[in-house]
């Protein structure tokens, strides 16, 4: 059969998709034009989660999200995981593939967090030579994703916008640029998200990312925003989005809700409020 | 420089320092700030075994499972990224488990819930027409060779486990009888079902699964069982599309 599907997301909100919205979406997606699934979800055999997957990749573009390959490690990547994934992306054939600067696997542990990184010239090398492996192996190009951070390293000599400049310059990669992350890191290291977008390399932005995040106080009264794709999307971070798309125009944008998973029709107007953000008023 | 074999020791050991050259914004010390991934990865892991084991933490309670899966989750970190199989070594786990030794049924509990997770996720197959037995000429029979869908799981247990599992997922479930039971889990579509088997029932099944013919397997039954009902088992098994081939004597 002829794949005439394109080869990049359309520039709409899509969503994270999860099983409990499976019916809602296929009876009547909304605004959300396409879908993002984490790749370590459909790693079985078989069962309802691929039928599922099967099913919403024909009616969708499917955006391959992967949470645990730990691109940033000092070990070497997983062969075990890396030919998971190849086998995912190899029969769903999504429109896109992305992962995150951080580790989480250390030795045989996994961690499950997305665990942060100096940003240097030794963990640049490593990093460039881990996304090259990636993309060899799963034959196509995948996006990047700046991180959540908490705190800092002393080592760290560049920017993180440099770094991941310098990644995608090295490897080819495309970006993914989660604002959500970006307010959060920047509220947590005192800096300016704003000046963080403006030297954001948009060229390379594939995706962008809008979720919700938790608030708490460092030990000494200072805020320290948590990454908790628990709750909707907060003012100041769809005033983020307004100024990317002013500087970068539409591009596919994603509302990632993963504990305390709302029903559809809330999910769906987050989206649909992107969707009206990315319109411009004066067409 | 910090390593990342140092951030992982102090990651899954609360009483660990934070390893220095970690700051806040101000060049001070991380402190809370480290503390919030070793709570994200001490939440989220344990999250996983909330979903995967909702029965053992039922008969535990909830207190009482968080601080067991904070053992664990410290001793046995997943060792793949694949979480949706977290907790294989749980059951294992809970043998020695010193607080829990006196609920004995609880490792087995652990191990159904656990093939109720594999069933999920195993493999899709089309089950044998109902009257694909029928139609073996009676002197094949015994010689066949009965597959088993790749989303059956078998558990025997010393206690009854499905009775167990049932009081505590359905209202109105009968008290469990005392009792060794052997369960069969089937997935006729998507969902996964245990299904307690009659007497000499794990034995058949278990010879089906290590590739042995009918007749072995009636055999192996009625070691178990003297009035071994083999219509009423390999009814369940056609019942429950358990059955996804026979072959004949010579077939592997």
């Amino acid at each position: 059969m002829l794949d005439t599907r394109p080869d990049t997301l359309p520039a709409r909100p899509g969503v994270g998709f999860k099983p409990q919205h499976f019916d809602a979406i296929m009876a009547d997606p909304g605004p959300v034009a396409w879908l993002e699934v984490h790749a370590e979800n459909y790693m079985g055999d078989g069962g309802r989660p691929l039928a599922q997957l099967r099913a919403l990749a024909e009616r969708f573009p499917i955006s391959v999200h992967g949470v645990g390959l730990s691109i940033g490690g000092e070990g070497p990547l997983d062969a075990d995981h890396l030919a998971r994934l190849k086998h995912l992306v190899g029969w769903l054939n999504p429109t896109s593939f992305s992962e995150h600067l951080a580790w989480s696997t250390h030795d045989t542990h996994f961690l499950n967090d997305l665990l942060p990184l100096p940003y240097t010239e030794a963990t640049l090398t490593r990093v460039a030579a881990h996304i090259d492996q990636l993309q060899e192996t799963i034959g196509r190009r995948m996006l990047l994703e700046n991180p959540s951070t908490y705190l800092a390293f002393a080592e760290s000599d560049m920017p993180e916008t440099d770094f991941l400049a310098e990644i995608a310059r090295r490897t080819g990669c495309g970006l993914l640029l989660d604002l959500n992350n970006v307010f959060v890191s920047a509220t947590n290291q005192q800096t300016d998200p704003v000046a963080y977008i403006d030297a954001f390399p948009m060229a390379e932005v594939g995706e962008i990312h809008l979720g919700g995040h938790d608030e708490q106080q460092d030990d000494h009264g200072a805020p320290l925003l948590i990454d908790s794709h628990g709750a909707e999307v907060v003012d100041p971070v769809w005033a983020l989005y307004a100024h990317t798309l002013h500087r970068a125009g539409p591009r596919p944008t994603l509302i990632e809700w993963d504990t305390d998973v709302p029903d559809w029709p809330v999910l769906a107007a987050e989206a649909g409020r992107a969707a009206a953000l990315s319109t411009p008023v004066d067409a | 420089m910090v390593r990342q074999g140092e951030f992982t020791q102090a990651l899954l050991d609360p009483s660990a320092a934070v390893p220095p050259g970690l700051t806040g914004p101000d060049g001070r010390p991380a402190g809370k700030r480290f503390a919030v991934y070793r709570n994200n990865v001490a939440v989220s892991l344990t999250k996983a075994l909330e979903t995967g084991f909702p029965v053992v933490r039922k008969l535990v309670g909830d207190d009482f499972f968080t601080a067991m899966a904070g053992v664990f989750l410290r001793s046995h970190p997943p060792r793949s990224p694949r979480l949706t199989l977290y907790g294989e070594t749980f059951p294992a786990f809970l043998e020695g488990f010193g607080p829990a030794q006196r609920l004995v049924y609880l490792p087995d509990v652990a191990r159904l819930e656990m093939a109720l997770r594999e069933s999920y996720h195993a493999a899709d197959s089309d089950p044998i027409a109902p009257d694909a037995l029928a139609a073996l000429p009676p002197e094949a029979l015994m010689g066949a060779r009965l597959h088993l869908a790749p989303a059956l799981r078998l558990i025997r247990s010393r206690w009854p486990v499905f009775g167990i599992w049932r009081a505590n997922t359905a209202a109105a479930a009968p008290k469990p009888a005392a009792g060794p039971e052997d369960v069969l889990v089937v997935r006729p579509g998507y969902d996964p079902v245990p299904l307690p088997l009659p007497p000499g029932g794990g034995g058949f099944v278990a010879a089906l699964m290590h590739g042995r013919p009918l007749g072995e397997a009636v055999a192996a039954a009625e070691e178990e069982c003297q009035d071994f009902n083999l219509s009423a088992v390999l009814q369940i098994l056609l019942d429950h599309a358990a059955l996804v081939d026979v072959t004949g004597e010579d077939a592997p």
